[in-house]
């Protein structure tokens, strides 16, 4: 597994660059990792990330963007303002988490 | 170990002008999911997305009926139980009671998988930017206007505009 630094820290990443180890993550490497892919973040980023991160420690998986939204209680819509483009995966690398795995 | 500095390409910068078309064509609950789920799929990548309904496909997003769609084992030689994998012999596939039976445990199967029903995953493929077109033929021979169509729906255009608006995209026929 490559390792590469962020913030000055030294975090184990899989070969596209998502973290890979769950405890390594903090708000304050998240905001880093936003930043590496141009997202500023407000509280409502913050709130989606927050549930990617409960999520993923409940059910050991990624939610899907779909998940986020019903179980998150996040609307779709908006998800696609915050996050462009790529919500899930983007929610997924600055969240610290593998990419979602689900099809839906 | 190896120290990098890369992050994933999430292609934010390039607009690579990629669009998928996808025409439904066909009305049977199973015949629906593959075109929403790849839609569904295909935005959430930054796809841009149309969706073409035409002759039976009609039935996904007439109001009336997106919410009843049905699966028969009639035909369908891979359908095979959940338990047990046995196959339903074709002779009796056709039988009274089949059919609800088959489009029940088919529901139950995508309501398991969190996958939603049809007009839900309608609503989102909407709210994630995707197009829906209604065809103009299937709209005169089944009757029917705007007002009959779930209201997502952009418009009904006809075969040639549909042409017009894919350019350049990827199109599958289901």
């Amino acid at each position: 597994m490559p390792v590469t630094t962020i913030e000055g820290r030294e975090v184990q990443v899989d070969d596209e660059g998502f973290m890979t180890v769950y405890d390594e993550w903090d708000e304050q490497l998240g905001g880093a990792l936003a930043k590496l892919i141009d997202v500023d973040m407000t509280d409502e980023h913050w709130k989606a990330i927050q549930f990617l991160r409960s999520d993923f420690k409940t059910e050991g998986v990624t939610p899907t963007l779909r998940r986020v939204s019903t179980a998150g209680g996040l609307d779709m819509k908006r998800l696609f303002e915050l996050f462009p483009k790529k919500p899930a995966k983007k929610m997924a690398y600055i969240a610290g988490l593998p990419k979602p795995h689900g099809c839906v | 170990m190896t120290e990098t500095t890369f992050v994933p390409k999430f292609d934010d910068d390039e607009d690579t002008g990629r669009k998928l078309a996808i025409i439904c064509s066909k009305g049977n609950l199973d015949m629906a999911y593959p075109g929403l789920i790849l839609a569904n799929a295909a935005l959430g990548e930054g796809v841009e997305t149309h969706l073409f309904f035409t002759f039976w496909g009609f039935d996904m997003i007439i109001k009336e009926r997106m919410d009843d769609l049905k699966f028969s084992p009639s035909g369908n030689t891979a359908m095979h139980l959940p338990v047990g994998d046995w196959r339903i012999p074709q002779a009796l596939a056709p039988m009274p009671g089949m059919q609800p039976m088959a489009t029940h445990m088919l529901k139950k199967q995508i309501a398991d998988l969190g996958v939603p029903e049809v007009p839900e995953f309608l609503e989102i493929i909407k709210a994630s930017g995707g197009k829906l077109w209604a065809c103009r033929m299937s709209a005169d021979m089944n009757h029917v206007t705007m007002d009959d169509l779930y209201e997502g729906v952009d418009a009904i255009i006809n075969a040639a505009d549909f042409i017009e608006m894919t350019d350049g995209a990827q199109m599958l026929f289901i």
